[in-house]
């Protein structure tokens, strides 16, 4: 019945459309404000990459989505939606916190980061268990579930940087400065033999851990037994279970490494950045890792790209708002929403049409398969 | 008695928005669509009633264009999950954030005001209605107080809410609509062997979730305020969400939970900050994570079990 399409379609001509149509619906969006779509592309573009600055806080932005986007591309492989990343980021942002705070007069840097990645990992895993636990041992909607903690995770938030972790009333709920031990090298020594000044943008070595992590990630998913299972779970859950795969362990941990990505998020804003831990400081990442990975199709090497593309649109926009007061920020929740409904509810609207194209111009040399 | 009146005022105030909000997504879930895009849809509504009502002068203008852009979001809903089979919840993410995304910019961009619409006078908005003797009755004690000052003196769109959960039971439990619409939520090709068709029923399940999602963003800007303020639903389309699985799918039930959230949300306006016998201070985020908590431990099994409809979430091809 289905007639296979060569890979080059599926995984790069169908995405491609999908975006491009995204992209001509915000642009349709910016004609109706009134300003120009094409000006404002160039702005857009000429922000993110235009100067050493730009391409800076690109890759700063970028390397926050990097770690969402494998967060739910994991869960994805398992056949889990989580939504949670943002509550598990944000709850990450404590584990960080609280390592930088408590050793960040003793150890030097390099021993204090290792230490906030555990803490960030820890504390992303320990808010994604629950929601595991429950979807694996009672059934309940892991969507449902990691939304509700998600709101949760906001409340403890503001309760702890009001009240306890609060330094003093007039700075407002947020912790006190890190001092040097938590301060991690920015990556000018990379980018400055190739002659590009990153001037005062935050990129830092978190960008470094992104890339390592999703090398991991892919290693993990297709590489070794245990991602076989998570992915054999992941298609065919009854499958699964006849072939002896402990179900329950397989979601629950898989959960724990997803909560773990995103948890390890916090690192780039809170140490890379801010140098304290602040409210809101996940701007909602944790969601743009849900578009991340759709477009990046689940896979490593695509979500590093998507990844920078939207972290270009974050840059690039802000940029762009100077120019075009008119075009806010906004516009990249806008374009968040629509890459997420063309890339991933609707990711098979044009698949007939290109089928149909693509077989009738005869480019399929080999012999279509007999319908069955 | 007075205190207790006004925060069971306040109670109703909030649980308003929510038990349309949940109505709404009762419907759609109920023919086997999830729909956690109840947030966008209401966001929507609210937007675009206040724009019509401040450009227009007219609330029920106003009114009409919030349903208007609420369900054109739910149809996009419907597309996306009924004709091209995609995923549900990546849909309704969509929405959500096209929705927050549009109604910041064209607000910021036809007035100018920072995503704000412009102050609604008392023409543009639905008012509260005085009902017949309540001011005669205001001076009988307990009865009339609370005729007075709690069921009287809420807008039209307050009234409506409540009239529509015995009108959703009637419809969903009394007629041949709402029994197809249950029938496609639980065994959808049970229903498709009937001849009947299961595209059109969940279709006009959506369609009815985008009015009462555009209502309850309206009763926000152009009813409980007077005028649009960005993001203001504020994720209360998430509590609709909670309440409806706490309401385990069913309308009555479905007020009683809403009602409930109102209250929680009515009990941390009133005490923030005051020093209560026995408790101390509440921490007012946890009031405010209440009904999410309470939704979870639902969910978790541990007060009832909540049981979704069987095909809910399941998109439905036709045997070949």
């Amino acid at each position: 019945m289905t007639r296979d399409l060569p890979k080059w379609i599926d995984f790069g001509l169908l995405p491609l459309i999908n975006l491009v149509v995204a992209f001509l619906i915000a642009g349709l969006v910016v004609l109706l404000i009134g300003e120009n779509p094409a000006r404002a592309a160039y702005l857009l573009v000429r922000g993110a990459f235009g100067s050493g600055y730009g391409l800076g806080f690109t890759l700063y932005y970028a390397t926050t989505f990097i770690f969402t986007g494998l967060a739910v591309a994991m869960a994805f492989h398992a056949g889990l939606f989580n939504i949670g990343g943002e509550g598990q980021a944000y709850i990450g942002g404590l584990g960080v916190a609280l390592v930088c705070l408590s050793v960040d007069s003793i150890l030097p840097w390099w021993l204090t980061f290792p230490l906030a990645i555990l803490g960030a990992a820890l504390f992303g895993a320990a808010w994604a268990f629950i929601p595991a636990v429950l979807q694996a041992k009672r059934g309940s909607h892991i969507v449902i579930t990691t939304i509700m903690f998600n709101f949760i995770a906001s409340a403890v938030m503001v309760y702890l940087l009001a009240g306890p972790l609060q330094k003093s009333a007039t700075l407002g709920p947020r912790t006190r400065d890190f001092e040097a031990g938590a301060q991690i090298p920015k990556l000018d020594w990379m980018f400055s033999p190739l002659g590009i000044d990153l001037g005062s943008s935050p990129l830092n070595i978190t960008f470094l851990l992104a890339l390592v992590m999703a090398f991991l990630i892919w290693l993990l998913i297709w590489r070794t037994r245990f991602g076989y299972e998570i992915r054999t779970l992941g298609l065919n859950p009854t499958a699964a279970r006849y072939a002896g795969i402990p179900e329950v362990r397989i979601i629950v941990v898989t959960m724990m490494i997803s909560g773990a990505l995103a948890g390890m998020m916090a690192l780039n804003p809170v140490m890379g950045d801010q140098s304290r831990l602040q409210l809101e400081f996940t701007e909602g990442a944790g969601f743009v890792g849900i578009a991340v990975a759709l477009m990046g199709r689940s896979h490593p090497a695509g979500i590093i790209p998507a990844a920078i593309l939207f972290g270009a649109l974050y840059q690039g926009g802000a940029e762009l708002a100077f120019d075009m007061p008119n075009i806010t920020r906004d516009m990249i929740v806008l374009i968040q929403g629509l890459v997420i409904l063309f890339a991933g509810a609707m990711e098979h609207m044009f698949r007939p049409a290109v089928t149909r194209l693509y077989f009738s111009m005869g480019f399929d040399r080999a012999k279509p398969e007999e319908a069955s | 008695m007075d205190t207790l009146i006004q925060i069971l005022d306040l109670t109703a105030r909030s649980a308003i928005p929510l038990l349309l909000a949940c109505l709404a997504g009762l419907y759609s879930e109920r023919s086997g669509i999830f729909d956690i895009g109840l947030e966008g849809k209401m966001l929507a509504g609210a937007f675009f009633a206040a724009a019509a009502a401040a450009v227009t002068g007219n609330a029920w203008l106003g009114l009409l264009a919030g349903i208007a852009a609420s369900v054109c979001f739910a149809l996009v809903h419907g597309f996306a999950s009924i004709t091209n089979r995609g995923n549900q919840i990546v849909s309704g993410v969509a929405i959500n954030f096209s929705a927050a995304g549009l109604t910041a910019l064209l607000g910021q961009s036809w007035f100018s005001q920072g995503g704000r619409t412009p102050q609604l006078g008392s023409e543009q908005r639905f008012g509260p209605l005085e009902l017949p003797f309540a001011e005669a009755l205001s001076e009988v004690p307990v009865i009339g107080q609370i005729y007075a000052e709690l069921i009287s003196g809420h807008n039209l769109i307050a009234y409506f809410a409540f009239a529509m959960v015995p009108i959703t039971w009637w419809v969903l439990f009394k007629t041949r609509f709402g029994l197809r619409l249950r029938a496609v939520g639980e065994n959808p090709a049970a229903v498709d062997t009937a001849g009947v068709s299961v595209v059109w029923a969940r279709y006009r399940a959506v369609i009815v979730c985008g009015i009462l999602c555009g209502i309850a963003g309206a009763y926000l800007s152009i009813g409980l305020q007077a005028g649009y303020v960005k993001n203001m639903t504020a994720g209360r389309g998430f509590i609709a969400l909670a309440a409806l699985i706490f309401a385990k799918w069913r309308p009555v039930e479905a007020m009683w939970a809403c009602l409930l959230f109102g209250f929680l949300s009515a009990v941390e306006i009133r005490y923030q900050g005051v020093e209560l016998p026995l408790v101390g201070v509440l921490p007012v985020q946890l009031v405010q994570a209440l009904p999410y908590i309470l939704t979870v431990v639902l969910l978790a099994g541990f007060i009832g079990k909540a049981t979704p409809p069987r095909a809910g979430g399941v998109p439905y091809v036709k045997e070949r």
